[in-house]
């Protein structure tokens, strides 16, 4: 075949779109989700075209800002990890049910396995990266190592968020509080006692959290 | 993930027209439909995202308060209008998902979230809520989260929504816009039981957007209260939860309103054992007959049985915890 791979650089200026005019429908039929082979069947490739079309988003992570471009169905979990190679959140469930990819949209923690990258635009993401000033960790980084807030510290990440809001959101006023407004976060460990000492001694160092 | 459009809107024309082919869908908080759609349950073709509409105010107005459809769950349960007139509503809101996904979902969204039966999710199984004619794989299967009021022989799942339940307590209405008009009806006649079809959860038709949630004030936020029992102390669906406000002046119940979750296909409100505990006095002989009233045609499958004991029990806790709140 003559064409160019769509992938490199030399054929940026050329849209996933001509690509996939170019290509036979069989091409995409052997990625088989159910849109594309209806579409295909109905010999609709303009329909499979725009289904992997990517889309601009425009979004700062850790201060920076980025330009980039994502299929609609990438998460932001996805995005951050695959794409940008921040692998400080964490997968998890990919579901809701463990708080492991928690992450900070425009200040608010949310679960970046169920959020769409797409949706993002326009919004500041802060993950477990950019926390720390330079050198200087975040004081509930801190507190986490200073109280041995975990153990396998796969969950931590996401734990540290989800924390710094827990605070911020005015939450964690006591140990029964914390629990609460932190069981969004599971860790199968089992560290939650040393997580919630860790959770009140940040908020009762007086730091800027 | 199947592949998809994503379409942002802005307007409620928009939103409308854009939402109008077969396989689109509206995209909220996500926390429902994207789980979903990883699973396979749901391949939309086209995502709404109707974040960006202007239904993000929670407002006073005449006769009460106007919750919008986008107000995330988060904001609604710690806004004064709401902790000041409807605890049970606050306390509702708290007592469901996590702190990350109550930011993330939101007042519409929260409402049309589908069951959480685990035959609905698993694809390979017959499910007449999600392939409509194939069966249901609860009746004669694992029940322990199934419903025990107004079940139909193609579906016993529940309503897994905490929300839902205070806001069928409240007397709420929720506004449905087309585009062109809009109709108000009853929160307790939002949701259906699941009869001979149920792959309807509610009465929501293709075309339309719930745009606000309205609560008429009321003399209940002194006696208020949602319990909610479940497998875990936080973060976990409820196997049984009631909401309970009461109204009592000079020792005597001037109004009750009680719903409950976990336990029927719609929030399930519990009309007869109100009205029972009007004009009596809030004790426990009292509060035990409402319960015992309020279980009447009650049915298990299996699994689930133990529910036909856990709710009269949760009615009669939450009675008594909401009237000990009392100030008198
Ligand atoms: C792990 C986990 C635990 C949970 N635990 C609980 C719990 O204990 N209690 C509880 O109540 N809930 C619980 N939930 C469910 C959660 O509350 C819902 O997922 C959430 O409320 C859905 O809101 P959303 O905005 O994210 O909706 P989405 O997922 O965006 O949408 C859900 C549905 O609503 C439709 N929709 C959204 N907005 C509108 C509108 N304005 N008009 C018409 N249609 C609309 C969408 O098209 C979609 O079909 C849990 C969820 C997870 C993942
Ligand atoms: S109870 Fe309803 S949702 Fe569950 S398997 Fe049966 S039909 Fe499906
Ligand atoms: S990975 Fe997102 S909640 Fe588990
Ligand atoms: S430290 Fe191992 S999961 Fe929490």
């Amino acid at each position: 075949m003559k064409e160019k791979n769509p992938g490199t650089e030399e054929n940026k200026g050329s849209s996933r779109r001509t690509f996939f005019k170019q290509s036979s429908a069989i091409a995409a039929l052997a990625l088989t989700p159910v849109s594309i082979v209806k579409a295909s069947e109905k010999g609709l490739d303009e329909k499979i075209a725009s289904a992997f079309e990517k889309m601009p988003l425009r979004v700062e992570i850790n201060s920076k800002a980025y330009s980039l471009e994502v299929e609609p169905r990438v998460t932001l979990l996805d995005l951050l990890r695959e794409q940008l190679h921040l692998t400080g959140t964490k997968k998890g469930c990919d579901h809701g049910q463990c708080g492991a990819c928690t992450v900070h949209v425009d200040g608010r923690r949310v679960n970046s396995c169920l959020t769409l990258a797409v949706t993002t635009e326009g919004k500041k993401v802060i993950t477990i990266e950019g926390l720390a000033k330079g050198e200087e960790l975040h004081p509930v980084q801190q507190a986490f190592i200073q109280f041995d807030g975990f153990q396998c510290g796969y969950c931590t990440p996401g734990q540290i968020m989800s924390a710094v809001c827990c605070i911020r959101e005015g939450h964690a006023n006591d140990p029964d509080q914390v629990r609460e407004f932190m069981s969004g976060n599971i860790c199968r460990c089992g560290a939650y006692s040393n997580i919630v000492d860790a959770v009140m001694h940040a908020k009762k160092g007086g730091q800027q959290i | 993930m199947n592949p998809f459009d994503y379409k942002r809107v802005t307007t409620l024309k928009d939103a409308i027209s854009a939402v109008k082919p077969a396989a689109s869908v509206f995209l909220a908080g996500g926390t429902n439909l994207i789980d979903l759609m990883k699973r396979g349950v749901t391949a939309p073709e086209t995502l709404v995202d109707i974040n960006n509409l202007p239904y993000n105010k929670i407002e006073k107005t005449a006769t009460g308060i106007r919750i919008g459809a986008m107000v995330h769950n988060s904001d609604a349960s710690e806004h004064p209008l709401v902790t000041e007139n409807f605890p049970l509503l606050s306390l509702a809101l708290k007592s469901g998902a996590s702190p990350q996904l109550r930011n993330m979902a939101t007042t519409g969204g929260n409402m049309n979230q589908r069951t959480r039966c685990g035959y609905f999710y698993d694809t390979t199984m017959p499910c007449n809520k999600r392939s409509p004619g194939s069966g249901c794989s609860a009746i004669g299967g694992y029940t322990r989260m199934h419903a025990i009021f107004g079940t139909s022989e193609q579906c016993i799942a529940v309503h897994p929504s905490d929300m839902c339940v205070g806001l069928a307590a409240l007397d709420a209405t929720v506004t449905i816009s087309n585009g062109k008009s809009e109709k108000k009806i009853l929160f307790t006649d939002y949701h259906r039981l699941p009869g001979t079809d149920p792959s309807k959860d509610n009465i929501l038709q293709k075309g339309e957007l719930i745009t606000a949630v309205d609560i008429p004030f009321n003399k209940l936020a002194k006696n208020a209260y949602y319990l909610k029992i479940r497998d875990r102390a936080s973060y976990a669906f409820a196997l049984v939860s009631v909401a309970a406000a009461l109204d009592i002046q000079n020792g005597l119940i001037q109004s009750a309103r009680l719903a409950m979750g976990g336990v029927a296909h719609k929030p399930w409100r519990l009309f007869e054992a109100e009205n029972m505990l009007q004009g009596k006095r809030p004790t426990n002989d009292n509060f035990l007959s409402a319960a015992n009233l309020a279980m009447t045609g009650a049915k298990s499958f299996g699994a689930n049985q133990f529910k036909l004991k856990l709710a009269p029990n949760a009615i009669l806790e939450a009675l008594h915890l909401a009237a000990g709140k009392s100030a008198s």
